[in-house]
C-alpha cells in the first residue's frame, strides 16, 4: 500500500513537472520552528498537504535569530522561489523590504499587513473566534469564573484574551476573568509544566473552564484540567480529540488552510495581492464542534453561540480587537 | 607552564586546528546517519561563510557581536569571574542605545550619536552587571548563578518594555519605531558605495571597526595597566592580590562593569545598525556564544578575533548549509556547534599529553645528539 502510494506520488510528482517548472513555493517559517505544536506547525501541515496533494515540492527555511529573516526570504526570491510564504508578523518588515526589490515574484504573508503590489497579506480575527469559546466557557462554567493561559505574552496573544473576555461577559454578566500568561521568553510556547500549575492555580481562585492560547505549553494546561475534572479549551488546531470529556471546545484558526491556499492559488492562478482578514465570515476562524465535545454543549448553548456568530458576522456585535488601541475593555 | 615542553605555535595553533578538526569530523559522521554527504555539506559550509559577497557580510557581521561578547567573558575571565549575563547585558545595553537613539536620533547624524550612545550602552549593559558583581563582592553570592538570573530578568524586563511601553502604536510585533535613516551607522554596503566599490548586501556595518578597536583596548587594559595587572593577579590567586594590597572587592566590580559595557555594544552592532529598532530577543545568543569564543580564543583578544570569525562562520554557514539541505535541518546544524564547541572548549586539553609526547619524540628522533648531551 505504502508503496502504491509513493509511486503514485512519483507518477503525480512527473505529471505534474510541466507546472512545476514555474511553481516553485518556498516557506519561511519563524523562530518557533516548524514544529511548534501551534501556528508554524499549522502552516507546516497545510504546506505537507499541498505537497502530497500536487507532488510539487516546496523549499523551507527555519530562523533562528532576527536577521535571518531577511536573508531566508531574500534568498528565497534570488532563487526564484514563487510564491514565497512568510509566517508570522515579525517577519512584514522583511518581507517589505525584499518585496520592494522582487516585484516579479509573489509573496504572502500570514498574521501581519505588507501593503505591496506583489505581496498578499492573510491575517485572522483571532478576537472573534475567542470571544465565540468564551461565551461557551461562561456558559458552561458553575463557579462563574473562567480563564485564560497565554504563552508568550505578546499583543496578538492579549487580543485572544481580550476576545474571550469580552465572550464570556457577553454571555455571563458578572463572571470573573483570570488571566495569565506563562512567561516572557519564547519557551512559554513550550513549557507544559508551567502551563499546568497556571491552570491548577486558576482553579483553586475558583475557574473551571480554562482556554489556552500557548502552543506546546497548552497540553499541560489540558492535562491539569483532565487532572482536575475541570473543563478546557484548545486553540489554533481542533485538539478535541485530546481528552474526550474534558475538551469543551478548541478556537480554531485555519492557518493550514491559509497555507495552502496560498501554494494552491499560486498553481490554479488565482492568487491575488492585497489584504486577506478571515475572520468567522471567512471561515478564517470558529469553535470546534464534533463527536468528541457533543455530550458536553447543550443545545441552548449551541444555539446561542450560533445566534452570536451570526450577529459578529452580520456586524450586530462588534468584537474589540485589542490590537487596534493596545487595550482591552473586558479586563 | 605547559609552554616549557611545548612551542607557543603547537599550544594556541596546532591543538585547536586539530580540535576543529575533529568536531568536523564527529559532525560528518552525524550527517552520514542522516544519510546525507558530508563533503558536500561541508562545502555549502564554506562556501555559504566565505565563497560570495552576502555570505561573507554576513559571517563578518556575527563576528563583530562575538568579538564584543567574547572579549566581554575574557575581561571577567582573567579575574576568575565566570560572566553567564553577557545575553542579557547585551540586551539591557540595546535598550540603552535604542532609548539614545530614539531621544535624540532627528537632532543629530548617526556620527555625532554614536559616542552618545556607546556611552548609553556601555552604561546600561555595566548597571546589569553591577548588581551581580557587587552581589559576588561584598555578599558572597555566586556571580554564574545571579548572572544566569540576571538574564532571565533582563528578558521579562524587555518584553515588558516593549509589549507596554515602547511598542510602536499600531504595530503588531512588539518592537520599538526605527531609529532615524540618518541616524543609523552605515552599512558597510554604503561605506563601500562611497569609496566607488558595490558590493552585496548584508547587516554587516561600521561597528565591526569598533569590535577591532575594542580589541586593542582590552589588550592595552589587560596588559598595560594597572588595573589590568590587579584584574590578572586576582584571577591568578585571589589571596595573594589581597596581601599585595589590591582592593579586590572593588577591582572584582569595575571588571564586572566593564564586562557588561562591553556585551552592551552588541547594541551597537544590532539596535544601531542591522536592525535599527529595538525588538525583542534581538540578541539571539550572541552572549552565550561569548563564552564559548572566550574559551576558545584562550581569553586573548587576538585569538578571540579567530575564534569569533570561526562561530559568525559557523552561523552564517550553518544556515546556508539548512538552505540548501532540507533534511538538515538547524536543530543539527546547532549540533555542529555545539561539536566545535565540545571539542574545542570543554576537550581542548583532551589532546594535549599525546601532542607533547608526539612532539618530544619527534624532536629527540630529530635531534638525538643534542638529548645525549644534555
Amino acid at each position: 500500500m505504502k508503496r502504491q502510494l509513493l509511486m503514485l506520488t512519483a507518477a503525480v510528482a512527473i505529471a505534474q513537472s510541466a507546472v512545476a517548472a514555474d511553481l516553485k513555493p518556498a516557506v519561511v517559517f519563524d523562530m518557533g520552528g516548524k514544529f511548534d505544536k501551534s501556528f508554524n506547525q499549522g502552516v507546516y501541515e497545510g504546506v505537507e498537504r499541498f505537497k502530497k496533494e500536487t507532488g510539487v515540492k516546496y523549499r523551507e527555511f527555519e530562523v533562528t535569530n532576527p536577521s535571518q529573516r531577511e536573508q531566508a526570504i531574500r534568498k528565497m526570491a534570488q532563487r526564484k522561489a514563487n510564491p514565497v510564504l512568510a509566517i508570522g508578523f515579525a517577519q512584514a518588515t522583511a518581507l517589505e523590504k525584499v518585496a520592494k526589490d522582487f516585484p516579479d515574484t509573489k509573496f504572502s504573508i500570514i498574521d501581519a499587513v505588507v501593503k505591496l503590489p506583489n505581496v498578499q497579506s492573510i491575517v485572522f480575527k483571532e478576537q472573534e473566534g475567542s470571544f465565540l469559546v468564551g461565551m461557551l466557557a461562561a456558559m458552561k462554567s458553575e463557579t462563574k469564573a473562567v480563564s485564560f493561559v497565554g504563552g508568550m505574552d505578546i499583543p496578538l496573544i492579549r487580543r485572544f484574551n481580550c476576545g474571550y473576555a469580552q465572550g464570556a461577559k457577553y454571555a455571563v454578566k458578572d463572571v470573573k476573568v483570570i488571566s495569565n500568561m506563562t512567561g516572557s521568553t519564547p519557551s512559554a510556547w513550550n513549557d507544559p509544566v508551567k502551563g499546568g500549575e497556571l491552570a491548577r492555580s486558576q482553579f483553586d481562585r475558583g475557574s473551571d473552564v480554562v482556554f489556552a492560547a500557548a502552543g506546546g505549553t497548552g497540553i499541560g494546561v489540558y492535562q491539569a484540567a483532565k487532572d482536575a475534572g475541570k473543563f478546557a479549551i484548545g486553540v489554533d488546531s481542533n485538539q478535541n480529540h485530546i481528552h474526550p470529556g474534558t475538551m469543551l471546545t478548541s478556537m480554531v484558526k485555519a492557518v493550514d488552510v491559509a497555507a495552502f491556499n496560498t501554494f494552491n492559488g499560486v498553481k490554479e492562478d488565482s492568487w491575488k495581492p492585497g489584504f486577506n482578514v478571515l475572520g468567522l465570515a471567512e471561515g478564517g476562524v470558529d469553535w470546534a464542534y464534533d463527536e468528541h465535545n457533543k455530550p458536553l454543549i447543550t443545545a441552548e448553548m449551541k444555539a446561542a453561540v450560533d445566534q452570536a456568530k451570526a450577529d459578529i458576522i452580520s456586524g450586530k456585535i462588534v468584537v474589540h480587537d485589542y490590537m487596534s488601541d493596545n487595550k482591552c475593555p473586558s479586563l | 607552564m605547559s609552554n616549557k615542553t611545548l612551542p607557543a605555535w603547537i599550544d594556541i595553533g596546532v591543538i585547536p586546528l586539530i580540535n576543529v578538526c575533529l568536531a568536523f569530523i564527529v559532525s560528518g559522521f552525524v550527517i552520514l546517519l542522516i544519510g546525507e554527504n558530508p563533503i558536500e555539506a561541508v562545502q555549502y559550509i564554506i562556501t555559504g561563510a566565505f565563497g560570495y559577497g552576502e555570505g561573507v557580510g554576513y559571517t563578518l557581521y556575527y563576528t563583530t557581536n562575538f568579538i564584543f561578547t567574547g572579549l566581554a567573558v575574557s575581561v571577567a575571565f582573567h579575574a576568575g569571574l565566570f560572566n553567564i549575563g553577557g545575553e542579557g547585558q547585551a540586551y539591557i545595553g540595546g535598550l540603552g542605545v535604542g532609548l539614545m537613539c530614539m531621544s535624540l536620533d532627528s537632532f543629530m547624524p548617526w556620527w555625532a550619536l554614536l559616542p552618545f550612545a556607546i556611552a548609553a550602552g556601555a552604561a546600561f549593559g555595566a548597571a546589569w552587571a553591577f548588581i551581580p558583581a557587587y552581589l559576588q563582592a561584598y555578599r558572597g553570592s555566586h556571580i554564574v548563578i545571579t548572572t544566569i538570573m540576571f538574564n532571565f530578568i533582563a528578558s521579562a524586563l524587555m518584553v515588558y518594555l516593549l509589549v507596554n511601553i515602547l511598542i510602536e502604536p499600531g504595530n503588531m510585533a512588539p518592537q520599538t519605531r526605527s531609529i532615524v535613516e540618518s541616524a543609523t551607522l552605515p552599512s558597510m554596503q554604503e561605506l563601500f558605495a562611497a569609496l566607488g566599490m558595490d558590493i552585496e548586501n548584508s547587516p554587516l556595518n561600521i561597528s565591526l571597526f569598533l569590535a577591532l578597536a575594542c580589541c586593542v583596548l582590552v589588550w592595552l587594559l589587560m596588559w598595560h595597566t594597572r588595573l589590568g595587572y590587579a584584574i590578572r593577579m586576582i584571577g591568578f590567586n585571589e589571596n595573594a592580590a589581597v596581601y599585595s594590597g589590591i582592593n579586590t572587592k572593588r577591582v572584582i566590580v569595575i571588571t564586572m562593569c566593564i564586562s557588561g559595557g562591553m556585551s552592551a555594544m552588541v547594541g551597537i552592532n544590532e539596535v544601531m545598525g542591522a536592525q535599527e529598532r529595538v525588538l525583542l530577543d534581538f540578541v539571539a545568543g550572541a552572549g552565550f556564544t561569548g563564552i564559548a569564543v572566550s574559551l576558545m580564543g584562550r581569553n586573548h583578544p587576538v585569538g578571540i578575533v579567530i575564534a569569533s570569525l570561526l562561530f559568525g562562520a559557523l552561523y552564517q554557514g550553518g544556515a546556508e548549509l539548512s538552505f540548501e539541505i532540507s533534511t538538515i535541518t538547524r536543530d543539527l546544524v546547532v549540533v555542529i556547534q555545539g561539536l566545535v564547541i565540545l571539542f574545542c572548549g570543554a576537550l581542548s586539553l583532551m589532546l594535549k599529553p599525546t601532542i607533547e609526547k608526539l612532539f618530544v619524540k619527534l624532536m629527540s628522533s630529530n635531534k638525538p645528539k643534542e638529548n645525549a648531551n644534555v
